[in-house]
């Protein structure tokens, strides 16, 4: 990959009337102390999209004053991998860090973009966050950046519209369905939840019911939706399209948050990041809201499983490796995590998760809830083994193509999935992966 | 060296229209009403919920006030949101016009005029060439674009945005044609007896007369570069350097992230602030713009 | 009408009038140098060759490739050529942007049109005021202008839910697969009718009086003088409009782009050749079949753009 990106440049290069030196490769900066790297000072460039990442600069910056970092929003969601990949593939321009979601990190990996930071002595974290995002950070014995934060799934629902219509907290999804049917038998005009086709909610609920649709191993991939897991998720999802249990409102539109504050939209499950967003964009409905564990599939003990939830890495185009990781060190695991759980993060580190005072946290919007209790047993409960495809940013944007029909009455989910499984496949193919 | 004296006036052609004052139609009136309210109903909701509160927004009437009028409010919290950003925006936007505009309007200019009025090796070949350029998809041109400005190190700079706003090749269609029926080509020959450069010809009897010409390239030039949006996309990173454009679909997704702030409401409001200076331009230039086009977008 | 990276407004392009070879004084070319046309023309072809010529000549080369995420880069020919005239996502694309172009374009050009006749009439009562309120929403970028439609379009909070709730209507869902063409050509066709009427107004403007006049004496009511002297008098303003329009549903991008958030389903990653490539690209990482893609599409423009002209000007003569 790397000597393609290098010819890639060079002919770039070429055909440009200015011609310009193309950028060495960064030199290894392999057994370089990060400590030593701060204390000596430098200029650090940062990609996130978070905007508590601003804070944990500024904090840094005042214990490291030789150190100046500065963080750029390249945009959310596709936009920043669009903006990554093109410095990576362009092999310049790029930051020294990037915010990358748990499901993109083998993406980045495999085209050699992310520094190994066991190099750094990252592999002797192992232990201090929660076994989901630590391992959406690990391929192989490689450590490919720290997690930052974790999105481990509850069941977010409007109390005061289950009160009105007398509903109950529904503990399966068995009960999750019957809900959707009493809420809109009660009023056609609430709907136990919303969705349009997310491809990240769809596979989240196949991992939560132990489904392992996607098998990864080095170059080698395998996509199966018809395994027990991912047919759970098309028993309880088929009849809610059918019976139009679900409001056809898009995710993150305006409609949206007018839904969840009108009580159009009753409940959602979703990743424990979800709070701020409920807070900020949803003030109307103060007091209203609630959590509760995610509902199971099945007797075989409580299990969840995350959606979303990102890691930092170090790039390895990078010049200053060792500062960049001392940067990460803090944001992740030091200083810097601090900040950003005070600021309302979910957290990834186990010692947060376990402690009293995150746990003990009262929220007001959530009618003095404890909520963390909530999402700190999700996060303990999450099933082990899921991997995400390596070229899963793109799998999840071509989803509604295939998967989304079944939405609009197009097709069945059964059939939808089959569709995706096939472009899936052609597409690892096409990319040169070996096929189970 | 004499100056040029010679002073032909410039061809005019008389405005004439239909014949005869012909009686106003009600009836005529009201069908073109049709249309009128087709163009103006949008942007009289958009005026409309730009004076809402993000909780009226989503709760009253679209084409009725809320129950707060906060225009100014929203038009202040746009203004100094994230440390005042549009305001950043804006300049970056009013740079590239500026600049991008600007320079494509002389390139078009010098460029029309060497096609109405010259005759040299090649000359065939150029407009067939644009007009085939043009034709392939932007998206297409994007990545390898985009490869060759990261080679030269120029991503992520204005350069980027500027440099490609610099070709306007509808201009250059328009200053062709404009340029060949404005100068008369024995105005320039009588300048060259006088024994004036090409250069000085250009510039002290031919551009006067361009004037319109110039005035409505630029002006498309302008809408092009304020409304440019895909470019900037790919070319820039650092929000510091976005135009409006890029700036509002930000603004708009960014509701969509975890910890990210949904500001519906400014999106809306910078949007208006957004269409409003363009507004203003057409409205103040809008009689230079219909002498230009009717002489240079289309011959008789 | 989304193509922004060119920097014409509505994706112009194609001149239907001007002449290569206007008439020029042989004098003035022989006095002055075979050359002195470059010096004026320089500055632009210099730009030009590196901003468009360049980057058209390094499409022509990737799609001669197939970079892998796993393996690299390899010399395929025109393999992507091959698959691409196979790839039905790819002419389902095409399929969908022509529909599109048939029914939008002449519904906008006809609407302009009249709009350009009845404001050049002078029958209407407040001519400047229809004028320049009808150009309007020419200034509105595509960016907002699909932003403002999408919340507009909401049956449930935006400017048709209200309808349905105020009137009681019934109006359907604009977002949802049957009705998404629809939506997306009414934001375009918003956009431009008043881009598109200016260009047929002014045209209007500079009939000769000579004709009216003539057709004063022949007796020719409205609808004759219409028919008979601006119809034909404008036809050159109508097939460069006409082209425009071609080019720029071909390059269908902005406003399908921005509707996708809020229209998932109905907007696939393929729903126009130009979102296609884009997604290649951008999201799958396979530029040189994107680059095919493209190219393919240029060709196909280029193409009919060069068929409305040929046509338009047979007719004329």
């Amino acid at each position: 990959m790397s000597t393609n990106r290098r010819f890639r440049r060079r002919l770039a290069a070429g055909l440009s009337v200015a011609a310009v030196t193309a950028l060495a490769l960064s030199a290894c900066s392999s057994g370089a102390d990060p400590e030593a790297a701060a204390e000596e000072g430098g200029e650090l460039t940062v990609w996130a999209w978070d905007p508590t990442i601003e804070d944990v600069a500024a904090a840094y910056e005042e214990e490291n004053p030789a150190v100046s970092v500065e963080v750029v929003n390249v945009g959310t969601g596709n936009d920043h991998y669009t903006a990554l990949q093109n410095a990576v593939s362009a092999g310049s321009g790029g930051p020294d860090l990037a915010q990358v979601e748990y499901q993109a990190t083998t993406q980045f990996t495999l085209a050699e973009a992310l520094v190994d930071l066991t190099e750094f002595g990252a592999d002797e974290l192992d232990g201090t966050f929660a076994p989901g995002p630590w391992e959406g950070v690990r391929s192989g014995d490689g450590v490919y950046g720290l997690p930052l934060d974790s999105g481990p799934m509850a069941l977010f629902y409007n109390q005061a519209v289950f009160e009105e219509h007398d509903i109950a907290v529904p503990e399966t999804w068995e009960d999750y369905v019957q809900a959707g049917r009493d809420l809109q038998a009660a009023d056609p005009d609430v709907y136990i939840t919303n969705d349009t086709g997310d491809a990240g909610l769809t596979t989240s609920l196949m991992w939560q019911a132990g489904g392992h649709p996607f098998d990864v191993e080095e170059t080698t991939v395998g996509v199966d939706f018809t395994g027990e897991g991912s047919q759970k998720f098309v028993e309880a999802w088929q009849p809610m399209l059918e019976e139009e249990l679900i409001a056809p409102i898009s995710s993150w539109s305006d409609e949206w948050y007018q839904g969840l504050g009108d009580g159009t939209i009753a409940s959602l499950v979703i990743g424990a990041w979800m709070p701020g967003n409920l807070e900020g964009g949803v003030p109307d409905a103060a007091g209203d809201w609630r959590v509760a564990p995610m509902p199971q599939w099945g007797d075989s003990g409580f299990q969840t499983a995350e959606q979303g939830g990102s890691g930092m890495s170090v790039m390895a185009d990078s010049e200053q490796q060792a500062l960049a990781y001392d940067f990460l060190e803090y944001a992740a695991v030091n200083g810097g995590k601090e900040v950003r759980v005070d600021d309302g993060v979910f957290p990834a580190t186990t010692a947060d998760l376990e402690s009293p005072e995150f746990l003990e946290r009262e929220y007001e919007y959530f009618g003095g809830q404890q909520i963390n209790q909530v999402l700190s047993e999700s996060s303990a409960a999450v099933v082990e083994g899921w991997d995400y495809l390596p070229y899963q940013v793109y799998a999840n944007t071509i989803f509604n193509d295939s998967v989304g029909q079944a939405y609009v009455g197009g097709t069945s989910l059964a059939d939808g999935l089959a569709e995706w499984q096939d472009a899936l496949l052609a597409y690892g193919e096409d990319q040169g992966f070996t096929l189970e | 060296m004499a100056p040029p004296t010679l002073r032909v006036p410039a061809p005019r052609r008389s405005r004439l229209s239909t014949p005869s004052n012909p009686r106003r139609s009600p009836l005529l009136t009201v069908l073109t009403g049709i249309v009128l309210l087709y163009s103006l109903i949008p942007l009289l909701w958009l005026l409309i919920n730009s004076t809402k509160t993000q909780g009226d927004l989503f709760s009253t009437f679209g084409l009725w006030f809320g129950r707060e009028f906060s225009l100014v409010e929203n038009v202040w919290r746009t203004l100094t949101y994230d440390d005042g950003i549009f305001v950043r925006w804006l300049g970056n936007t009013l740079l590239y016009v500026v600049a991008g505009a600007g320079g494509a309007t002389l390139l078009a200019v010098l460029g029309g005029y060497a096609l109405a009025k010259f005759d040299f090796p090649g000359k065939k070949a150029v407009f067939a060439v644009v007009i085939g350029a043009v034709a392939v998809p932007g998206t297409a041109l994007a990545v390898p674009t985009f490869w060759m400005f990261s080679a030269m190190e120029l991503t992520d700079t204005p350069w980027s945005v500027i440099i490609p706003s610099l070709i306007s090749p509808f201009g250059l269609y328009l200053m062709w044609t404009f340029a060949s029926q404005a100068i008369p080509t024995d105005l320039m020959e009588a300048a060259r007896i006088d024994g004036a450069g090409e250069f000085r010809t250009f510039l002290q009897v031919c551009l006067p007369l361009l004037a319109p010409g110039t005035v409505t390239v630029m002006l498309f030039t302008m809408v092009a570069t304020w409304n440019n949006y895909f470019l900037p996309l790919i070319m820039l990173r650092d929000p510091d350097w976005y135009p409006l454009t890029l700036g509002l679909n930000q603004w708009n997704s960014q509701a969509g992230t975890a910890g990210g702030d949904a500001i519906f409401d400014l999106v809306l409001t910078g949007s208006l602030l957004t269409i409003v200076p363009l507004i203003i331009a057409f409205l103040f230039l809008q009689r230079f713009w219909q002498s230009g086009l009717a002489a240079g977008g289309v011959k008789e | 009408m989304s193509v922004t990276s060119s920097q014409m407004p509505a994706g112009a392009a194609a001149p239907a009038t001007p002449d290569p070879e206007l008439p020029v004084s042989p004098r003035a070319a022989s006095t002055r140098g075979r050359w002195a046309g470059w010096w004026f023309l320089g500055p632009f072809m210099l730009v030009f060759v590196l901003v468009f010529i360049a980057p058209v000549l390094y499409s022509l080369y990737l799609s001669l490739f197939h970079t892998q995420m796993v393996g690299g880069t390899q010399f395929v020919g025109f393999d992507n050529y091959i698959r691409a005239f196979s790839d039905g996502a790819f002419w389902a694309g095409l399929l969908r942007v022509s529909v599109f172009l048939v029914i939008q374009v002449p519904i906008m050009l006809a609407i302009s049109l009249l709009v350009a006749l009845a404001v050049d009439s002078g029958r209407l009562y407040g001519r400047d005021f229809f004028r320049i309120s009808i150009f309007m929403p020419y200034a509105v970028p595509a960016v907002v202008a699909s932003l403002m439609w999408g919340f507009m379009y909401g049956t449930r909070f935006g400017l048709v839910g209200n309808l349905n709730d105020f009137f009681g209507w019934n109006l359907p869902d604009l977002l949802t697969p049957d009705f998404i063409l629809l939506s997306i050509g009414n934001i375009v066709t918003w956009e431009f009718v008043g881009y598109n009427m200016l260009i047929f107004y002014s045209a209007l403007r500079v009939i000769p009086s000579s004709l009216y006049e003539a057709a004063a004496i022949d007796g020719a009511g409205q609808w004759r003088v219409v028919a008979a002297i601006k119809i034909p008098a404008i036809r050159g303003a109508l097939v460069v409009a006409t082209i425009f329009s071609i080019i720029g549903s071909f390059q269908l991008f902005n406003e399908p782009a921005i509707l996708q958030s809020l229209a998932p389903n109905a907007i696939s990653s393929s729903f126009t050749p130009n979102l296609y490539a884009y997604s290649l690209s951008f999201a799958g990482q396979q530029q040189n079949y994107s680059a095919t893609v493209a190219i393919i599409m240029g060709l196909v423009t280029m193409v009919i753009a060069y068929v409305v002209q040929l046509r338009g000007m047979k007719q004329e003569a």
